[in-house]
């Protein structure tokens, strides 16, 4: 395990005019690890997702990426071009709604392979033969290789979405909520897919979910976030079987077991 | 008729000509680039070409010799009548003769005969953005081409190939020009794009309704977009054509008869005509002369 | 090190703040060492705070005052307030807890579960699967089981399996909270000689056995719980 963060974040607040997006919010990722964003509706769990992702302009503090190349990047510095392209080859985004993060109107293979033909992957064939162990990855039948992800069910998009983002192998994945919106047993099945390639691949995430299940069994640390603020934050199973804060105490005992 | 020449030449006043030229030099300045404009009303419906015949009229001098052909062919209704529109307006010289042309506006071909230095080629184009297929958003679109961000493009070509087994796009392929934007040709067929490539012509764009302007300067890379293991080719006939019996030009098919007649023969009017006048005969200029 | 382990005047307590902010101090000044090789077994009464006390040696419990030391890799951490990435490495590598539970992982099978930790530690995946299969089948786990997800399996089933799990690595230390409260005299025979092994090759253990038979059997200290009592401490 690499000894320095691939994500620094400091003191980073986002304000929606007068009204709080979340704020304050400082603590580092490093690679491999996963954290869990859990709080209730409207405690800023999106806010601070998209501040990190650059899709969102914090209002103040930085957010800093270990590029490649070693060095420390000021994401808010950053050039538009270089974000995007760090943003379709070294992160992921996975969207609680697959609309969102999928072309609904082209098949499956192109799906998983644009971000190849983003970076410059010319060759039809070789595309395709990557987009087809991708699909088998996530549990989708090469068959429907060329189907468009119209004619899937939820959870068979989420996972194209998650064969998508993966594909270009980013060291840094952000999720709002993956699970979201799915039957109970689906959700077991793309939790189950979800943790074993962060495992396999070494993948740092950022998850954002209500679910303290997903929590317990994503995440090796997670934040509880309240009122924009994060208000405990630490090892997952320590927060989930010890919480100290009366809304984190509050958050647990409502949820039956986790 | 001479007065309505004298009286405004070509139609357009000469603040919107000047508006619609700085437009087009910015646009030979950024080969590929659309060129956003305030395009005009035109006494024409939008789908005769009113970007183009912008163009036209704004670049149009009175020496000029002006050709209009329409799918290749200098006698439809489209090509006649916009033809009619510029000798009225500017009362300036019209051929049907690509070598004489020094503007030559055109919808969906390129002349056979290859362009030279001097000559203006003029598209009709009615969708200029050739990522609309797949990013609706022209925001999005405009930050894309800015940004070089071309993988959709490919995506298209790879759906192509997915649904088709080949890239079976045969108009409108999309091109990449002077290794920077990808653009669309317009309506051309993929036949023509390599006449596109290093010509000696200056190509302008007119979107009418999308008010939009772009160009090739001459001399100009032009690649065709395309897949290492499925690359760019243009489409090819089976046979020469049926009049004057050319071959690696662009066939039409024309229906002879009820009956299934048919033939094939160049789109490309004056080419056929020019071929034929120097004695080259296709198999059904044969048939006839051995009936008659 | 001789000594892994070194507790030194620790103390824990729960706000509840669901019940009015209830403050439960549980133990305090909770001070002993374990050495490598040695077998320490936590006793005391019901609710007296041994499973607290393992918890927090484990991370999984925070601790209010004072500190837990422990050799990761030849290096002295501190587990009271080390940063969970450390806390993880260390469980990764030094410190191994066989709860009273399973906690089942959906959709991953009973080998494959025993396997994890030592391919954490970079075992190949077959190296690591068939170390797991010598130790189901020496808790005599029957081997049709082994290739399913144990959350249909007996109580007794699963404590097996979580018990293979913890015992797989070469941890140099290992936490075990009542690892035979569900098994049979067969099976508790085993995991006795289980720990003797463990012993042997220099693993400092922490237990908590409610059976006298199995505590006499691998104790070599018993340490009452009742001495941290926080009113004892207090007084
Ligand atoms: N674009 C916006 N304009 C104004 N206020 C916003 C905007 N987006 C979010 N907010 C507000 O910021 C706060 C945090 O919202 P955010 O979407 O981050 O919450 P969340 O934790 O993701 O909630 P949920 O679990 O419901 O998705 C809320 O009060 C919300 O109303
Ligand atoms: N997560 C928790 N939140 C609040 N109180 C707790 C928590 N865990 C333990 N306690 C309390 O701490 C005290 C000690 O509990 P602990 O489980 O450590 O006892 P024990 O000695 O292991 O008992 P047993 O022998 O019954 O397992 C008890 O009063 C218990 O209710
Ligand atoms: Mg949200
Ligand atoms: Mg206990
Ligand atoms: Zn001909």
């Amino acid at each position: 395990m690499s000894t320095l963060p691939l994500l620094k974040v400091n003191d980073v607040s986002k304000f929606y005019g007068s009204r709080i997006g979340c704020r304050n919010v400082s603590f580092e990722l490093y690679p491999g690890e996963v954290l869990a964003i859990v709080g209730e509706s409207g405690s800023g769990k999106t806010t601070l997702l998209s501040c990190l992702s650059t899709r969102l302009m914090p209002t103040s503090g930085i957010v800093e990426y270990h590029m490649r190349d070693g060095q420390y990047r000021d994401l808010a510095r950053m050039g538009e071009a270089e974000r995007r392209f760090l943003m379709r080859t070294d992160w992921g985004f996975v969207h609680q709604n697959p609309a969102e993060g999928l072309r609904m109107t082209v098949s499956a293979g192109a799906n998983v392979g644009e971000r190849l033909m983003a970076v410059g992957d010319r060759h039809y064939g070789n595309i395709r033969a990557t987009a087809s162990d991708w699909l088998e990855r996530v549990e989708i039948g090469v068959d429907r290789i060329d189907d468009q992800p119209r004619a899937f069910s939820g959870g068979m998009r989420q996972r194209l979405q998650i064969a998508r983002n993966l594909v270009t192998s980013p060291r840094l994945v952000f999720m709002d909520e993956p699970t979201g919106g799915l039957d109970v047993s689906v959700q077991a099945r793309l939790l189950d897919l979800v943790r074993g390639l962060v495992h396999d691949l070494g993948l740092a995430a950022i998850i954002v979910t209500h679910d303290l299940a997903v929590a317990r069994l994503l995440s090796h640390r997670m934040m509880v976030m309240k009122d924009g603020a994060v208000i405990e934050q630490g090892l997952t199973d320590r927060v989930l079987d010890d919480p100290r804060e009366p809304y984190t105490q509050l958050l647990v005992s409502s949820i039956l077991q986790v | 008729m001479n007065d309505l020449a004298t009286y405004n030449f070509a139609y357009l006043d000469e603040q919107t000509k000047r508006m619609i030229r700085r437009a087009i030099l910015k646009a030979i300045a950024i080969p590929g680039y659309q060129v956003p404009f305030a395009s005009r009303e035109m006494p024409m419906p939008y789908g005769w070409g009113t970007g183009g015949v912008q163009v036209t009229a704004s670049i149009l001098g009175p020496k000029d010799v002006l050709k209009v052909i329409d799918q290749g062919a200098d006698d439809t209704t489209n090509a006649v009548s916009i033809r009619a529109f510029f000798q009225k307006v500017a009362n300036v010289a019209v051929t049907t003769r690509t070598k004489e042309a020094t503007i030559i506006q055109t919808r969906h071909r390129i002349p056979e005969e290859k362009l030279t230095e001097g000559q203006i080629l003029v598209y009709q184009v009615p969708i200029p953005e050739p990522l609309r297929f797949l990013e609706p958003r022209e925001t999005e679109t405009r930050k894309m081409h800015a940004l070089e961000e071309y993988g959709l493009m490919h995506v298209k070509l790879y759906e192509d190939i997915a649904r088709n087994g080949h890239i079976a796009t045969t108009y409108a392929y999309p091109v990449k020009v002077e290794g920077r934007y990808v653009m669309d040709p317009s309506p051309t067929p993929k036949f023509d794009n390599p006449k596109m490539h290093m010509s000696e012509a200056l190509q302008l764009f007119g979107a009418g309704r999308e008010k939009r302007i772009y160009a090739v300067p001459p001399y100009t890379d032009v690649v065709s977009l395309d897949f290492d293991d499925h690359p760019f080719e243009i489409q090819s006939f089976d046979k020469p054509c049926a009049l004057c019996g050319a071959e690696d030009v662009y066939l039409d098919e024309v229906i002879l008869d009820d009956k299934g007649g048919r033939m094939f023969v160049c789109s490309d009017t004056d080419h056929c005509e020019d071929r034929r006048a120097c004695g080259h005969a296709g198999h059904m200029l044969a048939h006839q002369e051995a009936a008659e | 090190m001789a000594t892994p382990l070194v507790v030194s005047e620790v103390a824990k307590s729960f706000t509840m703040h669901l019940r009015d902010g209830v403050r439960r101090p549980v133990v305090a000044n909770v001070s002993f060492s374990v050495k490598a090789g040695e077998c320490v077994v936590l006793g005391g009464p019901s609710g007296v705070g041994k499973s607290s006390i393992l918890k927090m040696l484990y991370g999984n419990y925070g601790v209010d005052e004072g500190q837990i030391l422990m050799d990761h890799d030849g290096k002295l951490v501190n587990l009271a307030t080390a940063e969970p990435r450390t806390v993880l490495e260390v469980r990764r590598t030094t410190l191994g807890y066989v709860s009273q539970f399973l906690r089942v992982v959906p959709r991953v099978s009973a080998l494959d579960i025993v396997a994890e930790p030592l391919q954490a530690r970079g075992t190949p995946l077959e190296e690591a699967r068939a170390h797991a299969a010598e130790l189901l089948s020496k808790l005599n786990l029957p081997r049709e089981l082994w290739s399913l997800p144990p959350a249909t399996f007996s109580g007794g089933e699963q404590q097996r399996v979580n018990i293979a799990r913890g015992f797989i690595t070469d941890h140099k230390i290992l936490l075990l909270d009542e690892p035979t409260a569900s098994l049979d005299a067969k099976n508790r025979a085993v995991v006795v000689e289980m720990i003797a092994e463990k012993k042997a090759k220099g693993t400092a253990l922490i237990g908590i056995f409610h059976d006298e038979e199995v505590r006499d059997a691998v104790a070599d200290r018993i340490l009452d719980v009742s001495l941290f009592s926080p009113r004892k401490a207090a007084a």
